[in-house]
């Protein structure tokens, strides 16, 4: 990046100097490891260039030298926050390779466990981009609700944070009993929740004036550097894979895709809020109608060997489009599995949205990219 | 009219329809004329292809040429999704297209880091996930993992081949 490009400019009496500042690798607000090269003019920003690259650990090698049932327990580690939506797309891409067919029971689970994990992976958002703005309250109510999440997850595969619970045609294991009257307990009772972070945060102030008219990405800037999820539909994009590319049973259900108009860090903020309330639309129709039935298909060897060819799988992810690309050529391993992260692409269109403000804005510009840094740079 | 013959009548018998891939058509085109087809499929009406979801390099080991670019195109108005591929040799440029999607600015770079593909026309390629100096392109088929980063397993692999080589 050229500090020198253009003469800085002149803002009234003082002569402004041009500098470069390294932003992180480890700022308190880009929630994993992450150096942004800033060029700044006083407290303006003219230019950033984000260095990932600091966290590679080679998963797409990696997935090369495994079995495609061992890379399961990969797929987790990659966005730790939604790691459930990370196995679903990972097996999606397998299971069109395999041809096989998915029970429904098992279809049914895996939505529940899905929509879980995008209010549970939205609190934790929440949480940390209120607490980017200096309010530490929502932050501990985001990790209250995400408690009971992550609760029915344990005692559904035994595990709080990397679950690796998806198979190739299922589940690796039924709910148990309590599961669905558990989740049933933790909606009725989420309803009010939202309602009250919105209370706190939508008609505050302060908040109000840390993220209306900042950081705007425009609608074509938004389709061009092919950011997904929230902050595509934050843009006026109404495009979401669950209905525009349905996958599973999804759509069996009444939802909404909500969209905002300018695409500031507000409307980043007001989807991701009503997508917590869609969520819990879902849940509750898929939890009433879970259907009796097989998890996993039967007869299914223990060492899979698609046939060669290439296939895509993607998911609606809490942070946007997951997509695996697996290349096969026969054999118990992928030749080439390159995964398609919402955050990397996301996180590309940086530059875009801070030209012009403050360093303080470029925190919460950030913030309301929703980054994980394990899955960008992978 | 199929995609194919629109694609062939608009730039010639160079474009191919590969049919091992699952859900969407995929068409193979020649390096030099990537960027031509590219801005037609995202520019015509009829297409829209205005999103380019995916870019991902891959090498194909000892089949000639070696390496192949994967562009997985969507359109958000009509709901489609294809593929367009090229494929070149080792050291051949395959031409940027990020002017015509910005977002391949990153995925380009990524390839270029972990498998070596050079984009010509490119504004910054330089490493993105591995730091500036770092040696070779660890996607690559042939590339030497060191001795000290490989599996137990490995580490036995290959010293008993050294051995076997011995005798």
């Amino acid at each position: 990046m050229n500090t020198e490009n253009s003469p800085p400019a002149n803002r009234g009496l003082l002569e402004v100097e041009r500098l470069y500042l390294n932003m992180g690798p480890q700022h308190p607000s880009t929630h994993g490891v992450l150096r942004i090269g800033l060029v700044i003019e006083g407290e303006r920003i003219v230019d950033a260039e984000p260095d990932v690259g600091y966290l590679h650990r080679s998963i797409e090698k990696i997935a090369e030298k495994r079995t495609y049932l061992q890379f399961i327990p990969l797929t987790d580690r990659l966005d730790y926050v939604a790691a459930m939506s990370n196995n679903f797309a990972y097996v999606l891409a397998v299971e069109s390779l395999l041809e096989i067919e998915v029970p429904r029971r098992a279809q049914y689970i895996r939505v529940i466990m899905a929509e879980l994990q995008r209010i549970a992976s939205h609190l934790v958002w929440m949480g940390a981009f209120t607490n980017d703005l200096g309010a530490a309250t929502p932050l501990l109510y985001g990790f209250r609700e995400r408690e009971d999440i992550l609760d029915l997850y344990e005692m559904t595969c035994g595990a709080r944070l990397t679950y690796n619970y998806y198979r190739f045609g299922g589940v690796s294991r039924d709910i148990p009993t309590g599961f669905v009257p558990g989740a049933k307990k933790f909606i009725s009772g989420f309803w009010k929740k939202v309602d009250e972070y919105e209370e706190l945060l939508t008609e505050n102030e302060i908040f109000l004036k840390r993220t209306k008219g900042v950081g705007v990405l425009s609608r074509e800037d938004a389709i061009s550097y092919a950011v997904s999820g929230p902050m595509l539909r934050a843009s006026g994009v109404k495009w979401d894979l669950r209905k525009d590319r349905p996958y599973s049973v999804y759509p069996e259900f009444a939802f909404d895709v909500p969209t905002g108009e300018t695409g500031d860090c507000w409307d980043r903020y007001k989807v991701r809020i009503e997508e917590m309330r869609q969520s819990r639309r879902i849940l509750e129709q898929a939890l009433d109608g879970i259907p009796e039935g097989e998890i996993l298909p039967p007869k299914l060897p223990r060492t899979i060997r698609p046939k060669k060819g290439e296939a895509y799988g993607s998911v609606e992810a809490p942070r946007g489009e997951l997509g695996f690309y697996v290349v096969s050529d026969g054999g118990t391993n992928p030749v080439r599995l390159k995964i398609r992260p919402p955050c990397f692409v996301n996180l590309g269109s940086l530059a875009a949205m801070v030209h012009n403000c403050l360093i303080a804005d470029l925190v919460a510009i950030l913030g309301s990219i929703d980054i994980v840094l394990g899955e960008v740079d992978r | 009219m199929s995609m194919l013959e629109i694609l062939r009548s608009k730039f010639g018998e160079g474009v191919e329809e590969l049919a091992d891939f699952v859900g969407h058509k995929t068409f193979l085109v020649p390096p030099r004329i990537v960027r031509e087809v590219s801005s037609f499929l995202r520019n015509e009406q009829v297409f829209g292809f205005d999103y380019l979801t995916c870019l991902s390099g891959i090498d194909r080991g000892k089949e000639e040429p070696r390496f192949e670019v994967s562009y997985l195109l969507s359109s958000l108005t009509r709901r489609e999704m294809i593929q367009l591929k090229v494929r070149v040799n080792d050291g051949e440029a395959v031409p940027s297209v990020c002017d015509i999607w910005r977002t391949a600015d990153w995925h380009e770079r990524e390839a270029f880091d972990l498998l070596g593909i050079v984009f010509s026309g490119h504004p910054n390629l330089k490493r993105i996930l591995l730091p500036e100096g770092w040696t070779g392109h660890p996607l690559r088929k042939d590339y030497v993992v060191a001795e000290a980063d490989k599996e137990p397993w490995e580490r036995e692999e290959s010293a008993r081949e050294s051995n076997e080589h011995g005798k």
